[in-house]
């Protein structure tokens, strides 16, 4: 199977620094310059199949929705590449990219942001559909738009009024409808849920996998809530201070984790009915993106790290079971 | 077992231009002594509006309009925000969602410990800082003698959640109100801070009040829960039964939803429908609109709270014609 979408070696590194004055720092006696970087996004290479649900899972601040986001050309990666269907999207002009933006659409976090607080549904659906197809006419465009509407559950009556009159499960439905629209074959989700609560997420989460099996659409999908991913995922991705610590099938990840912090993030899961303690406690402070540490990124909180992991940062290494690690310890079979 | 706090028939109202949100409609609840209370519900179901009701920190257009809060005795309800300022952060504390709402941004963690104590506590300077460093070790802050100098901004979300405990621990409450206290945190993060307040809980004897939308969460914590729905109970019992018996069409119906509990189907089980606007709610039973198991009654009949065998309470009609 050829990939849809194939992100390789990819960094993504944001200068903070400020202007020239922010810069200067008097440091061992002498005056210098210095530049603060975030290095949100490192070394990561991932590879999305046709009709696949890929997500990605880490603690606030790993680099997800900065991976998402480099993914659908919002960012430019300052390393690596990003193929999406054998053609290297990553340093396209605007208009060069215009063919991949119906292709590819991405649905924020947060649905009040992303929403045109002065555009009615009606005008939110209907301009992409325009934009992208110039030459539809104006019932074609009108059809498009309220079969779509059908679809989400957003009902055609609401299609003159505007974002604020709705829930937040509502809008979250019309930022869905609006990455539909256009027919896309691939949607970054960055925690399409996360704002809302439990029953009208069983209503959202429904809403994409049907629009999966009807229209064979690929996910890129990013949520804290570890229950939601291993239920709606194909695999899924471990990120850990920007870099990907392990990549499996939803199956194997939950079921066999190795990696020592995908070990600590499951174990840290609520459980319904469950008794309180016995997940792993990390000890150490979550370090920042602005000075990664050498060696692997997660040694100083990792209760297996030994001088190695100090020092010398892990390959990926594939296992038996398909699963993907990068750790010394699993490589020494120690873990 | 001594009773902490008693919440009778409590309402709270928002008078708006456009119409009044009946927030909390005719709410009671008793919590014990050193007990754990789960409050669930939708989002606007009113959690968030009880828990400031009972440290009075209902502002206007809001305002509590029926109802008794009874707290060792008195009725805190009706106190003056004087008498009220003395008993919150003395004797019941707050935990809000986002840990910048109680911390200063321009001072020091030490400063605004200090500044708590001394408010409370007739203690020398030096008395104040050792009660600072002792609880901040109780919320496990490494190396407390050197964050007592830093500012909020110098720690991480989570650290800085665990600092506002530390500062509710202060003056030794009884009783905690925790809003969402974890829902901008990560699971690992989560996880570590629950596992704290179910400790102090247990160690102090203090009473919690956990209010989430997180079944999970409250069922670990809590030892009973507390269904809000359209600012109404709608069913109240131990966390063992709510998780594992619900009674009430909206509990089953929650729990049903969760990934969970999909048994092997893809399509997870959802909750048809929305919560009716507070603004105009429906004759009968706020839930019948949703509901699947509707009788005639319920639509015009509100169901109040009525106790089953199994000691949980629903207010649900067809629980009714069950005992
Ligand atoms: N535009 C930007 N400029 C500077 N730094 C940024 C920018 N966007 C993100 N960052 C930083 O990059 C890191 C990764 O951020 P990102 O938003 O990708 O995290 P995330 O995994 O999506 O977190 P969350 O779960 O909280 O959404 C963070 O340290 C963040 O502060
Ligand atoms: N200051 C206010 N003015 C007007 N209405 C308000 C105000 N505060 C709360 N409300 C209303 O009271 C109702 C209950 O709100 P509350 O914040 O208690 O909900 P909640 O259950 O905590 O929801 P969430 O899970 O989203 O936090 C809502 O309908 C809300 O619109
Ligand atoms: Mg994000
Ligand atoms: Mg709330």
């Amino acid at each position: 199977m050829t990939a849809i979408l194939e992100i390789q070696d990819v960094d993504k590194h944001f200068d903070i620094s400020g202007s020239f004055l922010d810069q200067i720092k008097f440091a061992d006696g002498k005056i210098g310059l210095q530049k603060t970087v975030v290095k949100a996004v490192n070394n990561v290479t991932l590879d999305i199949q046709p009709g696949e649900t890929l997500s990605i899972v880490g603690e606030s601040g790993c680099g997800k929705s900065t991976l998402a986001r480099t993914v659908m050309g919002l960012y430019r990666p300052n390393k690596g590449k990003i193929i999406y269907r054998g053609d290297r999207i990553d340093q396209l002009s605007s208009a060069k990219m215009r063919p991949y933006r119906t292709k590819m659409q991405m649905v924020f976090q947060d649905p009040y942001a992303s929403l045109n607080p002065r555009m009615t549904v009606k005008q939110t659906l209907e301009e992409p559909v325009r934009f992208h197809n110039p030459d539809l006419s104006r019932l074609e465009v009108r059809d498009k738009v309220a079969d779509v509407m059908l679809q989400v559950g957003v009902d055609p009556v609401w299609a003159s009024n505007y974002p604020h009159e709705f829930s937040g499960g509502q809008r979250q439905r019309i930022s869905i409808a609006r990455a539909l629209v256009v027919d896309p074959e691939f949607i970054a989700a960055d925690e399409p849920i996360a704002a809302l609560d439990v029953s009208i997420q069983a209503q959202i989460l429904n809403l994409l996998m049907d629009a999966q099996d009807q229209r064979g659409l690929t996910y890129l999908f990013i949520s804290h809530d570890l229950s939601v991913v291993e239920h709606i995922s194909n695999r899924v991705a471990v990120m850990y201070l920007g870099c990907v610590c392990e990549l499996a099938t939803s199956k194997e990840l939950f079921g066999n984790p190795r990696h020592p912090y995908t070990q600590a993030l499951l174990s840290a899961i609520p459980t319904l009915g469950g008794k309180k303690g016995g997940h792993i406690k990390l000890s150490g402070d979550v370090p920042t993106p602005i000075n990664l540490p050498t060696g692997c990124v997660f040694n100083g909180r990792c209760p297996h790290a030994n001088e190695r992991c100090r020092q010398e940062r892990p390959a990926q290494i594939t296992l038996e079971s398909g699963s993907i690690v990068a750790c010394h310890g699993v490589e020494e079979d120690r873990i | 077992m001594e009773q902490l706090i008693e919440i009778k028939n409590l309402r709270v109202d928002f008078t708006l231009r456009s119409g009044t949100v009946r927030a909390v409609r005719d709410i009671s609840l008793t919590i014990n002594r050193g007990e754990r209370l789960g409050i669930v519900g939708e989002s606007g179901a009113g959690k968030s509006v009880l828990g400031f009701s009972i440290i009075n920190l209902i502002s206007k257009p809001g305002k509590i309009t029926g109802g008794k809060i009874i707290f060792r005795g008195n009725d805190i309800s009706k106190y003056s925000y004087e008498q009220m300022r003395k008993i919150r952060g003395n004797r019941i504390a707050m935990i809000f969602q986002d840990p910048m709402m109680t911390l200063n941004p321009v001072l020091t963690i030490g400063t605004q410990m200090k500044e708590t104590i001394l408010a409370h506590m007739k203690v020398s300077n030096k008395e104040a800082e050792k009660i600072c460093l002792e609880k901040l070790r109780k919320v496990y802050i490494p190396s407390p003698e050197k964050r007592l100098s830093q500012y909020p901004h110098e720690f991480s979300g989570g650290m800085r959640q665990r600092i506002v405990i530390a500062i509710s621990l202060l003056t030794n409450p009884n009783l905690i109100i925790a809003d969402e206290p974890t829902t901008a945190l990560d699971v690992t993060i989560q996880a570590e801070i629950m596992d704290l307040l179910l400790e102090l809980c247990e160690t102090e004897n203090m009473g919690l009040i956990l209010i989430t939308h997180d079944l999970a969460v409250v069922s670990e914590v809590t030892q009973r829960i507390a269904v809000l729905y359209a600012g109404k109970v709608v069913e109240l019992g131990s966390s063992k039964q709510i998780i594992t018996n619900p009674q009430h069409p909206y509990t089953q119906g929650l729990i049903k939803a969760l990934p969970q509990m999909a048994e092997g189907a893809k399509r997870l089980n959802q909750i048809p429908g929305m919560m009716p606007s507070l603004r105009d709610m429906p004759d009968g039973c706020p839930f019948a609109p949703r509901c699947a198991a509707l009788l005639e009654r319920c639509k015009h009949e509100i169901p109040t709270l009525k106790e089953l065998e199994s000691g949980t309470q629903v207010a649900c009609f067809m629980r009714e014609g069950v005992e």
